[in-house]
């Protein structure tokens, strides 16, 4: 079940927070508490805006156990716009065709069920969704 | 210094052995190699395996393997670094001769996949990425190798199907490999017609996962047997390097750092410089890690290793043979027992018994097995002493 394990990550699964290096500004994701940029010390917590772009991304139709009712699915590395990437699926793309540069928002949703039909445990996260124009737009201002 | 040499080799052919148990599937490889070896007393086991506890429920391979091997009493334990396990027990074990504490080591490599099917199993081979952050989102090596892939073509311009000659030139010397998993040449035309695994890696860009154990047996070379009948190898450098455990914590993912670091630095304790290889078995899991790989080596300009892919460079004949014995994508990835694979397969071109697959006068061998996208790299040298 791991409850304590999914719990713990809560703050990262839900609100892509992060952390940001007090001595040199390199923003963090996943956190790691040493700054991969500086060496230092960094703990202060960051929450990221959840906009970033497709760095690449491919669709796998035999998933492991505990994801094969949403295969096929898509997954991508995307760079946030604060700078680091992030591993996650694609979702809410419908017909659109994928690909690399395009721009993309956080968004929470179910990443895994434990156990059949839905009775176990479910483990919910960020995905990244297509940014709609009038977002772009927004983002833009 | 104390040179390290290997004494015996011993291998099973890699495939689906529904007939033989994990600690079987050792034995068999470790009589081999003992035989090989002519009658040397192991002191200390090291075990490459990555995924028994997962797929098997066994945990504590060395006591397993060393009491069903008749050796119960010697020091024995596992070393894992996911597919990097089997290079990086050759390492425990050369490190353990080279400090003049122990004698004579065993080193096997095995993996037993077959005992289960399926999303299980894609769901052990997972655990080779980050638990929290990768695989909780779905992904799995597979997933790894097919985005590294894109962005690959993406950012070099890369003709579609140019990485076809990795998996056609694997094929055809896995053809003449006996213990070879596929030995079964491939056509080129016949790369560009299959069915996508994991868009845009197709079913020839995928190394087959599947059981198999490999062992050497290492010595001092003042402690080889008299009679021993076989050219004594070297192992000139041993190196291991590690980068970030996720791809997304990389600043560029198409750079295997951890490939090029480890291969500098093996080479630089070798004294021997890379165009002075007669060959690099290297890590093919997807044939994209073949051409980065080559890539971070330097054998190869950034963006370029498909190139010698394309021009046959790679093949037996050309100007850097790779997986001359088929590679992890024909003679398959078992894949804790993967970099003792590669070791025995270069001990054989070095002694020069790679039958149709012979590298003519072979001295000097690369070999690098990897951990996840290199995230985890282990490269030896091995000479003819």
């Amino acid at each position: 079940m791991e409850i304590p394990r999914h719990w713990r990550l809560k703050k990262q699964r839900y609100a892509l927070v992060g952390e940001v290096c007090p001595h040199c500004d390199a923003k963090i994701f996943p956190p790691r508490d040493v700054c991969p940029e500086c060496g230092d010390e960094a703990k202060t917590l960051f929450e990221f805006s959840g906009r970033g772009e497709v760095y690449s991304y491919t669709t796998l139709s035999n998933a492991p156990a505990g994801y094969q009712a949403s295969a096929p699915y898509t997954v991508a590395l995307v760079k946030l716009d604060e700078g680091p990437m992030v591993t996650a699926q694609l979702t809410d793309i419908g017909e659109q065709d994928v690909e690399i540069g395009m721009p993309v928002e956080m968004v929470t949703r179910k990443l895994r069920s434990e156990g059949d039909d839905d009775r176990g445990m479910l483990v919910y996260g960020y995905k990244f969704r297509p940014m709609e124009l009038q977002q772009l737009a927004a983002a833009a201002d | 210094m104390t040179d390290v040499v290997i004494a015996g080799i011993g291998q099973t052919t890699v495939g689906e052995h529904w007939h033989l148990s994990l600690r079987e599937l050792a034995y068999h490889a470790i009589e081999a190699a003992r035989l090989d070896a002519g009658g040397l007393l192991p002191q200390s086991l090291f075990v490459g395996n990555m995924l028994a506890p997962n797929l098997s429920g066994q945990a504590h391979l060395g006591v397993l393997i060393a009491d069903f091997a008749g050796l119960r009493g010697i020091e024995a334990y596992t070393v894992e670094a996911a597919g990097a396990s089997g290079g990086a027990a050759l390492r425990a074990g050369y490190l353990a001769i080279k400090s003049g504490f122990v004698d004579v080591v065993l080193v096997v490599g095995v993996e037993k996949l077959t005992d289960k099917v399926g999303p299980e199993v894609d769901t052990a081979i997972a655990t080779s990425l980050d638990s929290d952050y990768e695989a909780v989102q779905g992904m799995t090596p597979l997933t790894q190798g097919a985005m590294l892939m894109r962005r690959y073509f993406h950012e070099y311009g890369v003709p579609q199907h140019a990485l076809a000659g990795f998996p056609v030139t694997a094929h055809a010397n896995g053809a003449s490999n006996p213990n070879a998993m596929f030995r079964k040449a491939i056509k080129p035309e016949l790369y560009a017609r299959v069915g996508m695994v994991c868009d845009p890696l197709n079913m020839f860009d995928a190394a087959p996962e599947a059981d198999g154990a490999a062992a050497v047996l290492l010595t001092r070379a003042d402690l080889l047997p008299p009679d021993a009948n076989h050219t004594p190898i070297r192992i000139a450098g041993s190196s291991v390097a590690t980068d970030t455990l996720s791809l997304h914590d990389r600043p560029d993912p198409l750079d295997f750092r951890a490939a090029r670091l480890s291969v500098g630095q093996a080479c630089l304790q070798a004294g021997l410089a890379i165009d002075q290889m007669d060959f690099f078995e290297l890590c093919d899991a997807y044939s994209v890690y073949a051409a980065l790989t080559l890539e971070a080596a330097g054998f190869a300009e950034r963006g370029l290793g498909w190139v010698l892919a394309e021009e046959g460079q790679i093949g037996l004949k050309g100007s850097i043979p790779i997986s001359t014995m088929g590679g992890l994508k024909a003679r398959g990835n078992p894949i804790g027992a993967t970099g003792l694979y590669q070791v025995v397969e270069a001990v054989q071109q070095l002694r020069g018994v790679a039958g149709n697959n012979q590298i003519p006068e072979a001295k000097n061998a690369l070999i690098q097995c990897l951990g996840g996208p290199a995230s985890t790299a282990v490269t030896h040298v091995l000479t003819v002493l």
